[in-house]
């Protein structure tokens, strides 16, 4: 541009007379910069605040604060292993659920679905991801929890006494606020994230792939099978590990049904906590190294969802460079 | 070429070939089917417990609105039936409005430095990848992030706390879903602004906001919805109250989720009820952000063609 | 019906200077010493079939037949819909919401459009090479075993893959690199790569949609070389915009062009159809003239 300027002085004055000059430019940029940088900010801040209220009870209980089952605040111990477990079976139970449900969905929008279908079926999806998380969790309480009662009874007649499969599926509790009950509720609630990204992930597969497959006279199953699938492995992996994530953090329906028990047991139909749960339930009426244990817990989700987060970011981003790699 | 063809390779169809289903082998057919029946069970597994939870929440929510319920102030007792959560709904929105206050404009920001800036910098990167991320924080943390570095500190739970914590949970997400729509706004739009001696921020501001508004409006107003129904940071960095209290900043404050929350796992009938009630109009609250949005958003669709 | 005789070609090449067909040097003429008996007797056949996508009538009123181990070529300008018949031989169209197919369309007497004719068993019989190769993220041998295995094919897998690939005149470049990714070959040993790929379930027919655009002229010129190879043993069917291609691999050419109606709607039509030496040489309709000599639009 400057190079057009053949008369008049230097051209950056010329350039300045008009829309500001500069400096407008310039200050302009550093603002959004600032905005940019704030999530950096707030997600070092998150660590280092929490960390530092923390501090007194991870001091004390060292490693312990992760590895021992026994959590008696009126003694200043605490070991939160139990709420570690709990997280761990809910969260699975959830995506053992969740995740054959989404892929089917997704499946369904982007292989099957006639056209006149789609478009209410992306409606439901988006109205199951709008509700929000206390009204699951009120639903879960007050209808669904001992409307399952009968149905874990069931289970526990049939298999209790089968060795090993029978521990896990133990005696019900009767409110049926169980581990069970509350994995159920957070499958639903974590389908429609891992809907969407698996309907991404699908859309990603080229047309002319499919067209092959079916112009060998492939069935739409061995279709989806032969040509869907490999192109959409790594992604769908990202997509369940982000399911993952967020099912970990999902507090206050996990709150409401778990159960608020603070125990290990193999049993599914038992009561246990979770750690959201745990800092919600307990938070208001701590004080002290209590509250500081409670931050602890915290910082431990914090850790562990960021580190699930990033593992899934990576593995879908480079599922996506590789799908783009391999056809340009 | 060293092409032979075997002869054995001609088509074994040299008569009248069997077109029909029953050529396909039991095994194909019946897989195909019982894979194809699973995918379209799938989603009704979806929809049956969003029709249930929806049903629950209108026939035992219904029962208990009422202009009353929706204004009047909360009973201090579990036991009581009668009053309404009048508090929590002015909670509700003052607290969320206030966040969507703080979260709006910096977020817009943050993704005009990420499509219009910072691009593919290594900077630029860093920040949408950690934008990803703190998407995935849960809502539990950061209540606990703004209890141990503002409720803690001043030793006072307010409405502006839970704010504070709501605008964390939006800004990531304004942030990537504002950067999505700027990125498809044409660079043509761009360069004529820039052509006819506009200056960067001016073609920012006046030439591509303005053509990015409505996608960018649409995915604020979702943002605002799921924050109208996070619960875990209003439950402990805003306190309770019963009465209403339109100050953010000085005094305890409530909101519609937290009610949920507390009268749910009560065992006394006039708590539930009041669960049920806050529960449709959190639900009817959050509807017609999405419902807006969506709306919008088609609007946006239309004009792009 | 016989193969049509090399001579035409010849004297199409020094007749017309404006269509530069060049006349293979070998290759096609060998084709009419060897095909098998049945040779030259209709596969296929096409009866008043148009092609609908919801109310909009694409291609109307098409009849013509595909012969048995002859290479049938359809030309024309874009949008004559040469593709969607082509697509409506093995039911390609299907896949496409709100396509309609109306008329007739045979395969060996049986009507393809009927209730219960399976698209998946006309697919399997019909092959399909399409314009871009689009061979899957797989290794090279499990693209080729990939229809066997689908379709139950019995007998040695690696002796089928090998066969297969030496049909589509690969196997020599890949035979040591059979685990590598189909995706990292070239873009003509890509096509040939698809092209196995097909053949190796067997197919009766192999319809190409121009099968060569993506490619440079060396590959097209190993792929043109490989029809003739491949018209031994299959019916071919390809449908290219590129009218010298037709003149030097096929038989048989079927002329497209698009139409407006009254109505001002572009509609596809068949023009003409007849031995390639005929058409090109002494066309009977003005259009089709027109549009060999390079008049057309």
């Amino acid at each position: 541009m400057t190079t057009q300027t053949q008369t008049g002085p230097d051209p950056k004055t010329a350039l300045s007379s008009r829309g500001g000059g500069p400096r407008a430019d310039r200050s302009f940029q550093v603002l959004t910069l600032v905005a940019g940088l704030l999530v950096l900010a707030v997600l070092a801040l998150i660590l280092i605040t929490t960390t530092r209220e923390a501090w007194p009870a991870l001091s004390e209980m060292g490693l312990r604060f992760i590895t021992e089952n026994r959590w008696d605040p009126p003694s200043n111990v605490f070991g939160g292993l139990a709420f570690i477990y709990g997280t761990a079976i809910v969260s699975l139970i959830s995506l053992i659920f969740a995740v054959p449900v989404s892929i089917g969905i997704a499946l369904f929008l982007t292989e099957l679905a006639p056209r006149r279908l789609r478009a209410p079926a992306v409606t439901v999806i988006d109205l199951l991801a709008a509700v929000p998380s206390v009204v699951f969790g009120l639903w879960g309480v007050l209808v669904v929890a001992p409307k399952l009662v009968p149905i874990y009874q069931w289970f526990n007649d049939v298999l209790g006494g089968i060795p090993v499969i029978g521990s896990v599926f133990g005696e019900p509790v009767g409110s049926g606020r169980s581990f069970m009950t509350a994995g159920l509720i957070l499958a639903i609630m974590i389908t429609p994230i891992i809907t969407s990204i698996a309907r991404e992930v699908f859309d990603t597969v080229p047309r002319a792939d499919k067209d092959a497959a079916l112009a060998l006279g492939a069935t739409r199953w061995e279709m989806i099978t032969g040509a869907v699938f490999p192109h959409s492995f790594g992604g769908l992996v990202g997509a369940v590990i982000l399911g993952l994530g967020r099912a970990m953090g999902e507090t206050i329906a996990v709150a409401l049904i778990i159960g608020s028990s603070t125990q290990i047991t193999a049993n599914i139909f038992a009561s246990g906590n979770a750690m959201p749960a745990v800092i919600v339930d307990q938070i208001g009426e701590s004080t002290g190294t209590f509250t500081a244990a409670l931050i602890g817990l915290g910082v431990v989700l914090f850790v562990m969802t960021v580190l699930i987060n990033t593992a899934a970011q990576t593995i879908v981003r480079r599922a996506e460079i590789r799908m783009k790699g391999a056809r340009s | 070429m060293t092409t032979t063809v075997d002869p054995v390779t001609r088509p074994p169809a040299a008569g009248a070939p069997n077109l029909t289903r029953s050529a396909l082998s039991v095994r194909r057919r019946v897989t195909n089917q019982v894979a194809l029946g699973l995918i379209v069970l799938a989603l009704f597994v979806a929809v049956i417990p969003l029709g249930l939870v929806v049903w629950s929440v209108l026939s035992r929510g219904g029962s208990v609105i009422s202009w009353e319920f929706l204004t009047e102030d909360i009973p201090n007792s579990f036991r009581r039936s009668g009053g309404g959560v009048g508090p929590a709904v002015i909670g509700t929105l003052i607290i969320t409005g206030m966040a969507a206050l703080m979260a709006v404009p910096l977020g817009v920001l943050g993704a005009i430095y990420l499509n219009e800036y910072g691009k593919q910098r290594p900077l630029a990167r860093l920040i949408r990848t950690m934008a990803d991320i703190m998407t995935g924080v849960p809502s539990v943390v950061m209540g606990l992030f703004i209890y141990s570095a503002w409720v803690l500190l001043f030793d006072a739970r307010t409405g502006f706390a839970g704010a504070l914590a709501l605008a964390c949970l939006m800004l990531p997400v304004i942030i990537r879903s504002t950067e999505e729509m700027l990125r498809l706004v044409p660079d043509e739009l761009r360069q004529a602004s820039l052509a006819l001696g506009a200056r960067k921020w001016r073609t920012t501001l006046t030439v591509v906001l303005p053509a990015a508004i409505s996608g960018i409006t649409s995915g604020v107003l979702l943002a605002i919805a799921r924050a109208a129904g996070e619960t875990a940071p209003i439950v402990f960095v805003v306190g309770v109250t019963t009465a209403p209290n339109w100050n953010l900043f000085s005094g305890e404050n409530t909101a519609l989720p937290a009610q949920i929350f507390r009268n749910a796992s009560q065992v006394f009938e006039p708590a539930q009820e009041r669960a049920w009630g806050s529960a449709l109009t959190l639900i009817v609250i959050v509807l017609v952000f999405t419902i807006i949005a969506r709306i919008i958003a088609n609007r946006f669709a239309i004009k792009e063609r | 019906m016989t193969a049509p005789d090399p001579k035409v070609e010849t004297v199409t090449a020094s007749d017309r200077p404006s269509v530069s067909i060049n006349a293979p040097t070998s290759g096609w003429g060998a084709v009419g010493v060897d095909t098998p008996q049945a040779a030259g007797a209709p596969v296929m056949d096409l009866r008043d079939v148009s092609v609908f996508y919801g109310n909009y009538e694409a291609v109307r009123g098409t009849s013509m037949p595909i012969r048995q181990n002859q290479i049938t070529a359809m030309i024309g300008p874009s949008g004559c819909g040469k593709s969607t018949i082509l697509r409506s031989l093995n039911r390609m169209n299907d896949l496409v919401p709100g396509a309609r197919v109306a008329g007739k369309v045979t395969y060996h007497g049986q009507d393809l459009y009927a209730k219960d004719v399976d698209p998946i068993q006309v697919r399997r019989r019909i092959g399909m090479v399409f314009q871009k190769p689009n061979p899957f993220p797989k290794s090279i041998f499990d693209n080729v075993a990939y229809g066997l295995r689908i379709n139950g094919i019995k007998g040695n897998l690696h002796d089928q893959v090998e066969e297969a690939l030496t049909g589509a005149a690969l196997w020599d470049e890949v035979k040591d690199k059979l685990k590598m990714s189909g995706l990292s070959l070239s873009g003509g040993q890509q096509q040939r790569l698809c092209i196995a790929r097909t053949i190796a379930v067997r197919p009766d027919v192999i319809l190409m949609d121009e099968p060569c655009s993506a490619l440079d002229p060396i590959a097209t010129g190993k792929i043109e070389d490989l029809m003739h190879e491949l018209a031994k043993t299959y019916t071919i069917v390809i449908v290219t915009h590129n009218m010298q291609q037709a003149a030097r691999v096929s038989h048989y050419t079927a002329f497209f062009t698009a139409e407006v109606d009254d109505k001002q709607v572009r509609h596809g039509r068949l023009v003409e159809f007849s031995e390639t030496g005929k058409l090109f040489t002494n066309p009977s309709d003005k259009r089709t003239e027109d549009y060999i000599t390079g008049r057309f639009g």
